[in-house]
């Protein structure tokens, strides 16, 4: 049981926008210490929960409570103690990277003294991006601007961090490099917040997490739990399937729940020893057998229809 | 959240005015031939060339005239400029205020900061022209200096309707409205090329709700060595048009940025 207090409770959070609902009154409960996501696809409501939570965009109704303090009245005292990472990159390109960072650590009130050098230098190291202080912003690669955005959002030495997708659009090697540092940052006792879309990434960094759908959260727990609560242990999946393949296999194949999603075709199985059987003695179809993730449930439970 | 709620400014607010000094400070060559070089020319050219026809305006040469006019004026659109053009980079385009007001910052701080960096830069073009004005021998006598404080005033005035002009924008172009309509019109009719009392008297008493003829009528005595008059008036319309701006600028500015 966690005895030390909750970081963020939300209950009955709702943001409307005339006639659209942005947040459909939803209650969670972050723990302190942990990795927590919000997954969901695009326009699911998690980047309006997040501004809310900073106190950038007024609630339409219900209550919101971070470090104990009441949002809206505290906001300024609860960003104090808060580190963001936006999903667009808003560094300033006035500034070198060393002078985002001085600028930042103004914006939180902090002085210009060697404490706060020392600062700088232990961030950059952890950036990996000692060697470029002195570069504009606007020379830099993606993911050093990710990093540097990271490293932006350390300055205050913050209790919770907050995240809003912050691998989109990086390469596998950027991004695999963003993980580990936000292992680091969990394994110091911070608090992350984290939205994302990739299930590889909730299923890797986050405790806990909750699936969120047009504003409402559909379900919550850990991956391990949410992936048997809400599907088969195993899947198959095939490729490249005509409409008369699948047919043939919806025929022979029995005991497993099936799913149709343009050329592929998942089965979900508790056992998948008979099916296998039958896919082996078939040496024209091309097949995966894997362990069920956090995508399969994220599907299952938002649909597969394209969302833009 | 109430928009409407009574702006409070802390000490944040200079983190905003350090910045743009900082940014400022790169750019120096460039910043400092537009604030000596443009009013060199106009003051050789309109006020040695056009003063030579003219003579004397009211009792003083025509080049004093000008640029004891100047000096307000250049502070409006100093002011004007930084408000609208620079405010708007950093809140649309730059998404500067967006990363700023994730820190206990806000529009508050971040308002009255470029409030005082818009006045700053009113200063620093205003000084420019004294100095060139004294080289010109224009200026008159120590109390010019108290011109200083007063374009710091006139660019509290202006910067904060220009800050609203950049909560209304979508776009550049949009200031051109503002530019023509209002600012270019003001420049024309307050007094800075010729004085006030030569309007027709339906359009004397408009003027008088107007900014700029107040700052002209704080700054040509100044600078020239005459006597102000009435300056409590004067400087109250300066400051009523920068407090009521600055809270309107602070309202609009919530609206569209907390959403």
């Amino acid at each position: 049981m966690n005895a030390s207090p909750p970081i963020i409770t939300a209950k009955q959070l709702q943001k409307h926008y005339g006639d659209y609902i942005a947040v459909d009154g939803i209650d969670f409960v972050i723990p302190r210490g942990k990795c927590f996501g919000f997954l969901g696809p695009n326009g699911a409501g998690k980047t309006t929960t997040l501004r809310m939570i900073l106190g950038l965009t007024p609630l339409s109704g219900g209550q919101l409570s971070v470090f104990d303090l009441p949002i809206p009245e505290r906001s300024r005292d609860i960003r104090a103690r808060i580190g963001t990472v936006p999903q667009a990159d808003n560094l300033d390109p006035d500034f070198t990277i060393v002078e985002n960072l001085r600028m930042y650590a103004r914006y939180f009130g902090l002085s210009l003294d060697d404490e706060l050098e020392q600062r700088i230098d232990k961030l950059l190291e952890f950036a990996a991006l000692s060697e470029r202080r002195d570069a504009k912003t606007d020379t830099l690669s993606g993911g050093m601007q990710r990093r540097l955005t990271i490293a932006r959002a350390l300055i205050n030495d913050p209790d919770l961090v907050i995240l809003d997708e912050p691998t989109t659009g990086l390469d596998p090697q950027a991004r695999h490099v963003i993980w580990s540092r936000m292992n680091e940052l969990r394994e110091q006792g911070k608090t992350l917040l984290l939205t994302t879309h990739y299930m590889e990434e909730a299923e890797r960094l986050c405790d806990e997490l909750v699936i969120m759908d047009h504003g409402k959260i559909l379900d919550q727990g850990s991956p391990a739990e949410l992936i048997k609560r809400h599907v088969e242990p195993e899947v198959i999946e095939l490729r490249g399937c005509d409409t008369d393949t699948v047919n043939t296999i919806r025929d022979k194949v029995s005991e497993c729940r099936m799913e149709h999603l343009g050329t592929s075709l998942y089965c979900y199985t508790h056992d998948s020893g008979p099916q296998l059987e039958y896919l082996r003695s078939e040496h024209d179809l091309t097949f995966m057998h894997r362990p069920a993730g956090l995508e399969d449930v994220f599907l299952k439970l938002t649909g597969r229809e394209l969302r833009d | 959240m109430n928009y409407w709620q009574l702006p409070r400014i802390r000490r944040n607010a200079f983190a905003i005015w350090q910045r743009n000094v900082l940014v400022w400070k790169r750019l120096i060559g460039p910043a400092m031939v537009l604030n000596f070089g443009e009013p060199t020319l106009y003051l050789l050219g309109l006020g040695y060339g056009l003063g030579a026809f003219i003579g004397e305006m009211g009792d003083m040469s025509y080049i004093a005239f000008l640029a004891s006019g100047i000096v307000a004026s250049s502070a409006m659109t100093t002011a004007s400029f930084e408000g609208m053009y620079s405010v708007f980079t950093r809140m649309v385009p730059q998404r500067t205020y967006e990363a700023i007001m994730a820190t206990p910052t806000d529009i508050d701080d971040i308002l009255a900061g470029e409030m005082l960096w818009c006045a700053t830069k009113a200063v620093i073009s205003g000084t420019a022209i004294l100095i060139v004005a004294l080289l010109l021998g224009v200026v008159q006598g120590w109390q010019a200096l108290l011109v200083i404080p007063v374009v710091f005033l006139i660019g509290l005035c202006f910067a904060g309707p220009a800050i609203v002009m950049s909560s209304l924008a979508s776009n550049y172009d949009f200031f051109n409205y503002y530019f023509v309509l209002v600012i270019t019109p003001m420049f024309i009719v307050s007094g800075v090329f010729y004085p006030v009392t030569t309007l027709p008297e339906l359009m004397q008493t408009f003027v008088q709700f107007l900014p700029l003829p107040h700052a002209v009528a704080l700054t040509r005595p100044l600078v020239t060595g005459q006597e102000v008059v009435q300056p409590v008036l004067h400087i109250a319309v300066l400051s009523t048009y920068a407090i009521i701006s600055y809270y309107i600028a602070v309202v609009m500015v919530r609206k569209k940025l907390l959403v």
